[in-house]
């Protein structure tokens, strides 16, 4: 270590040992500077690395531009389509709603099949084939399989799989494992969380799907890519007048592609939380650089006085403490982006658990790393430059001369701290903050932003945890939900609910609509329920299921909003399957519905409306915990049933992502919010205890006991702490009206909830933080040199 | 009451035994005191004279509990505090100890009466400090800040905070070494005064020969060891010092 001090010029080694004195508070410095470097890597490298991922996914692989479902239409249309302006690219296909029956598994597992062309690629949507082929022509028997539903069954080529399409049994032969980019978020029609195990996609030849669903010649999806730079909308209103003779429902983008929504959801939050949270980061390690800088340029007054009497120019005094500063700077960039790196691959680690990626490599491009150290400069340097141009303007001839002592005369004389009650210790410690409030706001501000922080992180889980209870305790409490390949009879629902184990049964039916209210359009999905539905219904703000008067409409909050409509107000509705009645109908309510939207009408007047007598798409069942088994097997053979989704698996499969994924990056930003408080609390009871070690160690001389002086010492940060933990509670209730308005999107709706016990707990880290910092510096107090004291001059 | 008179009656306030004080360790191994035996009476103003590194400061220190002999005994009155804690020793500096320093070291956030009180609050039986404050001639100055003050003024702060909990001993090092000769004078002034009317033991460390002449004894160091204890027939007033 010495012989490299010797190499370095003597200000440098000077440089070397300052740093090294003031090691603690220069790390937590360099930690907080690192907090806002990572957390900056981890959004904006993960939101780089996601957004490249997924644009070259989407290119290389011809992500679809436009899905148009139709009933059924002529193979011949295609060409039609192919010929529209603007459309680059078009497959027409089947899907179909399917179930699994997987040996050894009770649950029914279900899924949708998706035709390809036969002998040869489809020209958009393709797959990404990680093992096997694609089926062959001719040969019926032969499925590719989405990679997750065969991981989780260990499905191997050359495996067998059931299924059940359209009521007909297949034996499929596995030749392929792929992945596909209408599939990276894999998820079940209603559903919230993906669960590879319950549901999976297969791809079939042309010619397999089509006899298997009784499709020969004709298609029920047109799928479009755009070309570059092309407008969807026109190319939308094209294919809808060209397919609705064929029973389309209308054809939507990739805004409304629920896979894609997924992802760009998680991207915008990325960028949301990027955006917010270094620039806190970096405003309070800017702050902290100017502190422990004016202090150091405080007791090196003589040292400066000295340097320029010997002849270092004002310039080289500067550049001194802008280095100090500087190679904190480096500290914090080597911590944070070391850390930020390594985060940010567990967290690409963790996506690709929920997003299915050929690959997600966490690399942030060379542009984020550049303006890591942009910011992370401007943040050191504007804190820095402050305190090295006062040490710079300092004249020689005052510079050696001490300072002349602190005068209260002024500040610290008045009001408050005149009280006779007060004990001198306590006196002092209020005098203290009069005399520098600048410096007791910022320690203040810096406090009450990491509660903030803190409440603000952890209000997520609050609103997640209210998402939850609403949506599975309250709107959906059904164990299973049974939907129909086609809108059946009432008697279709009577047999469901007749099955073993079924000890509740509700029916529903759900229809495609449009609603148009103004310029405003929107699609939807409606759904009839019964009246007094107690299974699956929407919430009103009252925690109760909302009774839909007869005739009117229930909308969600998020859809009203879009339409710019209140209760009261009347609607276009535009039903785009069957007969396809375009209807005036009255909004009746609006409530806030935290996942999903739609707009609920009651089962019999929507029936009336469609025309098409007492129909069903379904069914919400409440099942018997011990004859579930029962259940399950014979919905699997139950005809005409499409699809079967499990509330209670969904509902653990929603508190397990929560857990992983965003209990990992909650707890994170919680752990840095720490870090803020840390090395604002940490360097204000240091510099405070370095500023007046003269003061301290006098008292102990005249026999005030250690715990007398750390009273003094602890009390100014005792009393900030104790004023910014109502600021904080405040600012960081901002801070989440902030993320629930700036992270919903149309797939959820944060609530904007906080129980006490967040700030309870928020408030308890930062007090326990407190502690510990009082703690580590006040062994410091213990071994105060008294002697010192009595010789030295301050 | 005389000194002599006190001496006779009651123990001495401070006895040392064998004081030795060793920093550092090997070759660099500085020795303050080198056994070092002393008995100072209750009641005196002794002087202490000697050049820088004489060991004087250190001795001062040892009685005033501030730091620990290597080696040798030291009490004080009835107390060892060569076998103290530290408690034990902030306790005793607490109840028994005033410290007036070179640079006063007074609270820049107190007023003068303040920076007394601190002092009085935590002793047993103080007097006020607003008399305190005049027995050193600043009943005029009570709510002025230090800064406020001039450096006399401040060091007579100092020595009020250090009288006011009616100490049994009052350790001054280096009182007027930052004070010119005129301000200097008050101060020892005042440092009489006290001695005479509480009869506190009072030690005073000096550079300044002269100072000598005030006291009723006066001790000589010199390579960490007593050099010369000699007493004062005569005691001249500190009006009549001069340097």
């Amino acid at each position: 270590m010495t012989w490299l001090l010797r190499l370095l010029s003597p200000l440098d080694r000077k440089l070397a040992r300052d740093l090294w004195a003031m090691k603690g508070q220069a790390l937590a410095i360099a930690c907080v500077i690192a907090g806002g470097v990572s957390v900056f890597l981890i959004s904006a490298g993960m939101l780089d690395s996601l957004t490249e991922t997924r644009r070259a996914y989407y290119e290389r692989y011809r992500f679809a531009d436009i899905w148009a479902p139709v009933v059924r239409a002529p193979d011949a249309l295609a060409a039609d389509i192919r010929r529209i302006e603007g459309v680059q690219a078009a497959e027409t296909r089947i899907r179909a709603p399917l179930l699994f029956d997987i040996p050894g598994m009770s649950e029914p597992a279900s899924g949708e099949a998706i035709s390809l062309p036969d002998g040869r690629e489809p020209l958009v949507n393709q797959l990404y084939l990680m093992e096997g082929r694609l089926p062959r022509p001719g040969q019926r028997g032969e499925a590719v399989v989405i990679d997750s539903f065969a991981a989780a069954h260990g499905l191997e080529i050359g495996d067998t799989l059931s299924a059940t399409i359209r009521g007909g049994r297949s034996e499929l032969t596995v030749v392929g494992r792929a992945l596909s980019p209408e599939h990276v978020y894999t998820i079940a029609p209603g559903q919230i969380v993906p669960d590879p195990r319950l549901y999976g996609v297969i791809w079939m030849s042309r010619d397999a799907l089509g006899e298997a669903v009784d499709q020969d010649g004709a298609f029920n999806e047109a799928i479009v890519r755009l070309m570059p730079g092309q407008d969807a909308a026109p190319v939308i209103d094209r294919l809808d007048r060209l397919l609705d003779p064929y029973g389309a429902p209308g054809a939507y983008g990739r805004d409304d592609q629920i896979s894609d929504a997924f992802v760009s959801s998680e991207i915008e939050q990325l960028s949301t939380m990027g955006r917010i949270l270094p620039p806190i980061f970096l405003a309070v390690a800017a702050f902290l650089v100017n502190v422990v800088l004016s202090r150091l340029v405080a007791t090196e007054r003589a040292e400066i006085g000295l340097m320029k009497a010997f002849g270092y120019r004002d310039r080289d005094v500067m550049a001194h403490y802008l280095k100090f500063a500087g190679l904190i700077g480096v500290l914090g960039l080597a911590i944070g982006g070391g850390a930020g790196v390594w985060l940010g691959r567990l967290m690409a680690g963790l996506y690709t658990d929920y997003y299915h990626f050929p690959f997600l490599v966490f690399t942030a491009n060379p542009r984020v790393y550049l303006l890591a150290l942009a910011i992370t400069v401007a943040a050191v340097g504007g804190g820095a430059i402050l305190a090295a141009r006062r040490a710079a303007a300092l004249h020689p001839a005052v510079a050696m001369q001490p300072p002349p002592p602190p005068d209260y005369s002024r500040t610290a004389g008045m009001g408050l701290t005149r009280l006779t009650l007060l004990d001198q210790p306590s006196r002092m410690i209020l005098r203290r903050l009069v005399q520098w409030p600048g410096r007791a706001g910022f320690t203040l501000a810096g406090v009450a932003m990491s509660g903030a922080l803190l409440v603000g992180t952890l209000y997520f889980t609050d609103a997640m945890e209210a998402m939850v209870s609403s949506y599975f305790d309250q709107s959906n409490r059904q164990d299973v939900t049974v939907s129909f390949v086609e809108p059946r009879q009432r008697s279709a629902f009577h047999e469901v609910a007749r099955l073993p184990g079924v000890l509740a049964a509700e029916p529903f039916r759900s229809v495609a609509v449009r609603l148009y209210h103004g310029p405003a359009e929107e699609r939807a999905a409606m759904m009839g329920v019964t009246r007094g539905a107690a299974l699956s219904r929407m919430i009103g703000a009252d925690g109760r299921g909302v009774e839909t008067p007869p005739g009117g409409l229930v909308l969600s909050g998020d859809l009203a909003a879009t339409l710019g409509v209140e209760a009261g107000d009347r609607i276009r509705v535009e039903i785009t399957e069957g007969r396809r009645p375009v209807l005036e109908l009255p909004v009746a309510a609006v409530v806030t519905t935290l996942i999903g939207s739609g707009v609920q009408m009651e089962l019999g007047d929507l029936n009336a409306l469609l025309g098409e007598g007492e129909v069903v798409s379904g069914a919400h069942l409440v099942a018997d915990g011990d004859a579930v088994d029962r259940l399950y097997t014979a919905l699997k053979s139950a005809p005409g049933v499409a699809g079967v989704s499990l509330q209670s698996v969904a509902e653990r499969n929603f508190r397990a992502l929560m857990d992983e994924s965003m209990g990992v990056a909650i707890w994170l930003y919680t752990g840095f919010a720490g870090l803020i408080a840390i090395g604002v609390i940490y360097n204000s009871v240091r510099i405070s205890l370095s500023e007046s070690a003269h003061e301290f160690a006098t008292l102990r001389v005249l026999g005030f006991t250690r715990a007398e002086v750390s009273y003094i010492l602890l009390g100014e940060i005792g009393i900030l702490t104790l004023i910014a933990l109502p600021a904080g509670g405040l600012l960081g209730t901002g801070l989440a009206w902030y993320f629930a308005e700036a992270m919903s999107s149309d797939l959820f709706r944060l609530p904007f909830i906080i129980h006490p016990a967040t700030y309870g707990f928020a408030a308890a880290v930062i007090l326990v933080t407190t502690a510990l910092s009082g703690l580590i510096v006040r062994a410091r107090l213990d071994h105060l040199d008294l002697v010192a004291v009595l010789k030295a001059r301050e | 009451m005389t000194p002599a008179e006190r001496q006779t009656s009651t123990a001495p306030c401070f006895r040392t035994r064998g004081l030795t004080k060793v920093y550092g360790s090997g070759e660099n191994a500085v020795h303050a005191l080198r056994g070092v035996d002393l008995d100072l009476p209750e009641g005196e103003l002794v002087v202490l004279l000697g050049p820088s590194g004489s060991g004087k400061s250190t001795l001062l220190n040892i009685l005033g509990g501030l730091d620990a002999a290597s080696d040798g005994e030291v009490w004080f009155r009835d107390h060892e505090l060569s076998a103290a804690n530290p408690a034990a020793l902030t306790l005793y500096r607490r109840r028994h100890v005033g410290f007036v320093f070179q640079f006063y070291n007074l609270m820049p956030s107190l007023t003068a009466r303040e920076n007394v009180q601190l002092v009085t609050e935590i002793a047993d039986n103080p007097m006020k400090a607003e008399e305190a404050l005049g027995m050193v001639g600043l009943e005029n100055r009570l709510d002025h800040f230090p800064a406020q003050l001039s450096g006399g003024e401040q060091q007579r702060v100092a020595i009020a905070r250090a009288i006011a909990k009616r100490p049994s001993v009052l350790l001054c090092d280096e009182p007027t070494g930052a004070l010119d000769s005129a301000t200097g004078i008050r101060v020892l002034q005042a440092l009489k005064q006290v001695n005479e009317t509480l009869g506190a033991t009072t030690l005073v460390i000096t550079h300044n020969a002269g100072v000598a002449a005030m006291a009723h004894r006066v001790i000589t160091f010199s390579d960490g060891r007593i050099g010369e204890v000699r007493t004062n027939e005569h005691r001249v007033d500190p009006s009549e010092l001069s340097w």
